[in-house]
């Protein structure tokens, strides 16, 4: 039973950074109708900047404190995203209103590729470590319940308590904000919004720097965790199936989407891998989206789409 | 009638053309808006209404023409900058933002004069609280006005067809214009509806002193509630100035009814 329990967790922690990465998607998705091809080489950036950037700031201002260094250096990234996010407004997107879909789509898959060339030019393309100081050290809990307990990361603990206040931040800021209204306005109809005077072009700036963040935060946790390295790029397509379990347009589809790809993939490969001789994990959250599509394409919590004939 | 006095040309429009391709949605359109009045546009379908609406409203620029707005000569309108100088719409099909309540939807039309940043917003400061408050009293006067009490928290995507136009409405009054563009604001109601909805434009024009250019399929209300009238057909402006002589003119006549000659 434990040894269940600890498995659910760990699929839990997975599936927390799915959600992270895919709550990147969802809001600009939401906001401008742009499935964001590039937040996986999103993540990778703030991730590089902000794995070179506490490795270099010791040195260059005599720092030596870790938690200035790391404090700065988040500083650092997140100014460093919103540049990003300002450019992809004024050199892609602001050249692209109006397009189909598949244009912008194309656009953010161009997109991926500068940021991935760009990111290991500038930052290098080794493999980096972040240290943010979290715990590292397991904890065994619930001793009583079960005979040895169950054997938990700290570090877990700690991204998951992150995770959560990012998600409850950006869900007061897109609900209780008059620029999170307006946010919602324009992915609700632009020429609406255009014509009470909602500026698209700042909207979309401040979509993209949001969805910055939010890959600075996946980027550090999941850095912190496994290392930097190019793989981070990739993640994007292990998030792509958690978008559409929980619906394009969904935040709490997001989260709760890549909760259950994260618990079903190691579920699945525990109890089901032998069976079938393993490397479900691989395929499990690809199947999962496919067998959507087929039944529930709207995903869990997506809007039906109703056209009027 | 009682307080309004109508004045000054505020919207001059000259020599406006357009065209998409090889269709020529409007040839070279001259007519201008006086402060204060209500002044519509007629037509047959087709006949380039809505495109005229968009060019005053800068979602299509014309090819030749120029537009005055207060004075300033220009060539084309750009939607926000249109928002910006005080131009409201409402559209034909209704373009509200559906998954929002109708008082969030109402609350954007107040966006352009919100002034707290966002930082101040995204920490709750007190300027953004008080700013928020202070719009949120305006939105409430205009929701009075336009009788939508009952339904200010509900999803815009669940109210019927009629009372979504006057959400619409709502939206674009929020902003406090000084011109209001009302693309056929009672298309698709039914007879209660109209007289409504026609009650609240005169409303509108009476009380806030807003400037209103519609556009109408149906030549009955307009000519009710309109100070003068412009006609197109086919992109032609065919008719121009009181209801009454626009309803005498044999042109419009013709291009209404297919009369023979």
């Amino acid at each position: 039973m434990s040894f269940f329990i600890e498995t659910l967790l760990g699929g839990l922690m997975t599936g927390m950074l799915y959600s992270l990465v895919a709550l990147g998607f969802v809001l600009i998705f939401k906001a401008s109708g742009v499935f964001n091809f590039a937040q996986g080489a999103m993540v990778l950036f703030a991730a590089l900047a902000m794995a070179r950037f506490s490795e270099w700031i010791p040195g260059w201002l005599g720092i030596d404190s870790r938690f200035l260094s790391n404090l700065l250096a988040i500083a650092v990234t997140v100014a460093i995203m919103f540049v990003v996010a300002w450019l992809v407004e004024r050199l892609a997107l602001r050249h692209l209103v109006n397009q189909n879909e598949a244009t912008l789509l194309m656009a953010t898959l161009g997109i991926t590729y500068v940021l991935d060339g760009v990111g290991q030019t500038i930052f290098g393309s080794d493999i980096y470590k972040i240290d943010v100081g979290m715990p590292k050290d397991p904890v065994i809990m619930l001793e009583g319940v079960f005979q040895g307990g169950v054997l938990i990361n700290k570090e877990d603990f700690i991204a998951a308590a992150i995770a959560a206040v990012l998600v409850a931040a950006l869900t007061l800021f897109f609900q209780k904000t008059p620029t999170g209204r307006a946010l919602r306005a324009v992915a609700d109809d632009h020429q609406a919004a255009l014509s009470v005077g909602i500026p698209l072009d700042r909207i979309w700036v401040i979509v993209w720097c949001v969805a910055g963040i939010t890959a600075l935060v996946a980027g550090i946790i999941w850095g912190s965790k496994l290392g930097v390295q190019f793989s981070l790029s990739t993640v994007a397509l292990r998030a792509l199936p958690v978008v559409i379990l929980g619906g394009l347009t969904s935040v709490p589809g997001a989260i709760i989407g890549g909760l259950i790809i994260g618990v079903g993939e190691k579920l699945s490969e525990v109890y089901l891998g032998p069976f079938v001789g393993g490397g479900i994990e691989i395929w499990f959250a690809y199947m999962l989206a496919l067998v959507f599509l087929l039944f529930r394409p709207q995903g869990l919590f997506g809007e039906k789409i109703i056209d009027r004939v | 009638m009682s307080g309004r006095k109508i004045g000054e040309v505020i919207l001059d429009l000259q020599n406006i053309s357009l065209s998409f391709g090889g269709v020529k949605a409007l040839q070279n359109i001259s007519f201008n808006v006086l402060e204060h009045e209500i002044r519509a546009i007629i037509g047959p379908n087709g006949a380039g209404k809505s495109s005229m609406l968009n060019v005053i409203n800068g979602v299509y620029h014309p090819q030749e023409g120029e537009i005055i707005f207060r004075g300033v000569h220009r060539r084309d309108m750009d939607t926000h900058e249109a928002a910006e100088q005080g131009i409201a719409r409402t559209f034909q099909n209704i373009a509200l933002f559906k998954g929002m309540s109708v008082l969030d939807n109402i609350m954007t039309g107040r966006n352009l004069r919100m002034k707290a940043s966002i930082f101040q917003q995204a920490i709750w400061l007190g300027a953004a609280q008080r700013e928020e408050l202070e719009h949120r009293k305006k939105v409430e006067e205009i929701i009075d006005f336009l009788e939508i009490q009952h339904i200010r928290k509900t999803p815009v995507g669940r109210l019927p067809y009629g009372i979504q136009k006057r959400v619409d409405l709502a939206r674009a009054l929020a902003m406090e214009p000084e011109v209001l563009l009302l693309d056929e604001p009672m298309a698709g109601m039914n007879v209660e509806e109209k007289q409504d909805m026609c009650r609240f434009i005169l409303d509108v024009n009476d009380q806030f002193g807003t400037t209103i250019v519609l556009i109408e399929h149906d030549m009955g209300v307009v000519m009710d509630i309109s100070d003068r009238v412009v006609v197109l057909d086919y992109g032609k402006k065919i008719g121009d100035g009181m209801p009454d002589e626009v309803r005498a003119n044999p042109e419009v006549i013709s291009a209404y009814l297919g009369a023979s000659h």
